[in-house]
């Protein structure tokens, strides 16, 4: 049964692509659209059949939605009819890669999606063949060679003692031989996820592949595509093989405090729009990985509502910068003013955003920031709670000076006949600030029905 | 796992860590993008190697066939994608170097 | 030591020489020739651990196509001058000469490590097991990814390999 997401997006290509030549845009753009709202309306009322488990079903329904969001702004960024096809399909294959990394319960197959997701972002990437795109596509592709070969060889040395490479096996063989080989393997293995997560020290194609990517792969690509293939699959390993060892929560709480501090301090000297979001983003993910570093059931059900929420945030404020150069045709933000005035929908979609990305309260970022520090809080973990909320302050500074010269403010000359984007752009902002907006609002009915059951996979 | 299997998979293991330290070496110290995928291709070998070993050494050779014909299959679409990026990139510096790719800092 | 280990070892030492080759080679081309080398060495490698199936498949893609593609990718590049592959071996030879240093200094480090046999009481697996069960049957959700994952490397040929009309 579970098989369905991955066999209907790929049997929906094949016929699209040989069989169809009229309208074939038009169709793969609706084809597209309604796989990504049934995977949506499949994780949120029917999960059981196609999911491991509740982890699974919320990371599946934050495909499903970023991946309609970034449909929608490739309608708009991607004017000619060939391209803007090859692009659909390139879209509906990376979303094939990532239900597939969230389904499998085999560390194998989850290495097969990983790269079926990792190529069609590559590709994503350089899709505009300009130079600083190839650049930043090279630059991920040799960090995320160098993952795999790290991953391949925790997969040889799993395979010396465990029976196959399904998850329970290798734990099990993982608690029956505990050596320095075995080890060994856990840390390659943690490390190929550290970067294709794009964690602190092995950040840097982060901001090259996101600052260069076309708009709407970059709503992709930082909406859910690391999320997805780094820290995913980083809570799914922890639980399910390696287990919370002292050194295993040392470890991700370090790398998840360096990530927070770094990412936000980069992100205060930026001037590109993009990459300011794109450290803003390492410093997100540093939240979710010490949130999962507590070791503790209500800290993996933080980490996990907030890579929910950051997937929505950060996905709306990549949207509202592609809706902006769009408009403006740059991504300098010295060059930009005033914007709001012009475009109102995304300069209030925007405050949304940032509102939520900095923890205000009666917004989704706030509860799942709250989680993740009472959860600190309660492991005694007091250093790294307080850096939380310290940093905290640091994302709301860096976040509104950007909005202040960016939406507020005077117009800036030459932008006067700036208009919306256009519907793609007005929807998917919309739809991604009234789900912000609703989870914050609905929270405790959110956390009781979709993010507390994650403890169950704790328990077990 | 017997006394000659682990022999043979530490004997095949050493060599594949040379193979990982040339592939590393090549990729650090070129500075030509051809040459950087084929230091990833040294790399991934020696990867696909240590799975065929490991698998001889304890006795589960079917598993590890079909995971190193699933990693060829894999390896030989990202040379074809590097290649392609590498072709592109060429095409605009009318240049392989990699000092040319500089555009990106910080 | 038997024999059938030492033919083992002979060839895993030509390997690491080829890759070596590959590696510190003047042009691209001995490169990439010296790659196809350590693969079709690999090759034989991989039939003397019974897997007849890998090999082939090692031989045909990584020794054959892969060759093949780097060689043309190579060739739809432009050519150095004379004078510019001699400036260039030289540059080389100084950032290269280091690397059999490192190897055989690798080498001895871990031949004098020992790792002891941390898996003596593992489970064996079952060696009668054919390749095709495990791949068709158990492992079918692997095949998907692999279908995927051409889709997207044949989109990737014609979006990259396409000349852009400036």
């Amino acid at each position: 049964m579970h098989n369905l997401l991955i066999i209907v997006p790929i049997c929906g290509i094949f016929i699209l692509n040989i069989f169809l030549k009229p309208f074939r845009t038009i169709l793969a753009f609706c084809f597209a659209a309604v796989i990504f709202i049934s995977q949506i309306i499949i994780s949120l009322f029917y999960a059981s059949p196609f999911s491991l488990d509740a982890l699974s079903s919320v990371v599946l329904l934050c495909i499903g939605i970023v991946s309609l969001a970034s449909l929608l702004v490739t309608q708009h960024t991607v004017p000619d009819e060939t391209k803007k096809f090859r692009f659909i399909n390139l879209l509906i294959t990376a979303s094939i890669g990532m239900s597939g990394i969230v389904m499998v319960k085999d560390i194998f197959s989850m290495y097969v999606f990983l790269e079926v997701t990792a190529i069609s972002s590559f590709i994503l990437i350089a899709f505009d063949k300009n130079v600083e795109a190839l650049e930043g596509s090279f630059k991920y592709m040799m960090l995320s060679a160098i993952a795999t070969v790290l991953m391949l060889s925790a997969v040889a040395l799993f395979l010396l003692g465990s029976v196959d490479m399904s998850f329970d096996a290798i734990q099990k063989s993982l608690f029956q031989s505990n050596n320095a080989l075995t080890t060994l393997a856990v840390t390659l293995f943690m490390c190929g996820l550290f970067i294709k997560g794009g964690l602190v020290p092995f950040h840097g194609w982060v901001p090259d592949a996101y600052m260069t990517a076309p708009a709407s792969a970059s709503v992709l690509l930082a909406g859910i595509v690391t999320k997805v293939s780094g820290i995913y699959t980083l809570i799914r390993v922890t639980t399910a093989i390696f287990g919370f060892s002292d050194i295993v929560k040392n470890i991700l709480l370090a790398i998840g405090a360096v990530s927070i501090l770094v990412g936000a301090f980069a992100a205060l000297g930026q001037t590109d729009f993009k990459r300011m979001l794109a450290y803003s983003s390492i410093s997100q993910v540093g939240y979710i990985i010490i949130g999962l570093g507590t070791g503790s059931a209500l800290g993996i059900a933080g980490a996990v509502f907030h890579l929910f929420n950051h997937a929505i945030f950060k996905s709306l404020l990549f949207v509202n910068s592609a809706a902006v150069e769009k408009g403006t045709g740059t991504n300098d933000m010295q060059r930009m003013g005033g914007i709001s005035s012009k475009m109102p929908v995304t300069g209030f979609t925007s405050v949304v955003g940032i509102l939520s990305v900095c923890g205000i309260p009666p917004l989704s970022g706030f509860w799942s920031k709250i989680i993740i520090i009472v959860a600190l809080w309660q492991a005694g973990r007091y250093p790294y709670a307080v850096i939380a909320i310290l940093a905290s302050v640091l994302t709301l500074a860096y976040l509104l000076s950007m909005q202040r010269r960016v939406f507020f403010g005077k117009l800036k000359d030459g932008l006067d006949g700036l208009k919306e984007a256009g519907w793609g752009f007005m929807i998917a902002s919309s739809l991604l600030a009234v789900i912000t907006i609703g989870v914050g609002i609905f929270s405790p009915y959110i956390l009781s029905n979709l993010i507390l059951p994650i403890k169950e996979i704790f328990i077990k | 796992m017997t006394q000659s299997a682990w022999q043979l998979f530490s004997i095949f293991g050493f060599f594949t860590v040379m193979l990982f330290i040339a592939g590393a070496y090549c990729i650090l110290a070129t500075r030509g993008l051809i040459r950087t995928i084929i230091g990833i291709e040294l790399l991934i070998k020696a990867a696909t190697l240590l799975v065929m070993a490991a698998g001889y050494a304890s006795g589960r050779i079917a598993l590890a066939q079909s995971i190193v014909i699933t990693i060829i299959v894999i390896e030989v679409v990202f040379v074809v994608i590097a290649g392609g990026i590498s072709l592109s990139i060429f095409r605009h510096n009318n240049d392989l170097d990699v000092r040319r790719l500089q555009k990106l800092k910080g | 030591m038997t024999s059938d280990m030492t033919m083992n070892i002979v060839l895993l030492f030509a390997m690491t020489v080829s890759a070596l080759w590959a590696v510190m080679a003047r042009s691209l081309l001995k490169g990439t020739i010296g790659l196809a080398l350590t693969s079709a060495i690999i090759t034989i490698l991989m039939f003397r651990l019974n897997a007849p199936l890998a090999a082939v498949f090692e031989l045909s893609v990584c020794a054959g196509l892969i060759t093949v593609i780097f060689v043309s990718a190579i060739s739809l590049t432009k050519p150095l001058t004379h004078k510019e592959i001699e400036c260039a071996a030289r540059d080389r030879m100084k950032r290269f000469i280091y690397l059999p240093v490192i190897i055989v200094i690798a080498a001895v480090v871990l031949y004098y490590l020992r790792i002891p046999n941390y898996f003596a009481k593992a489970i064996m697996g079952d060696t009668a097991i054919d390749v095709r069960t495990i791949l068709w049957g158990i492992r079918h959700f692997d095949i998907f990814g692999q279908i995927a994952l051409m889709i997207a490397g044949a989109l990737g040929v014609v979006i990259l390999f396409k000349e852009a009309n400036k």
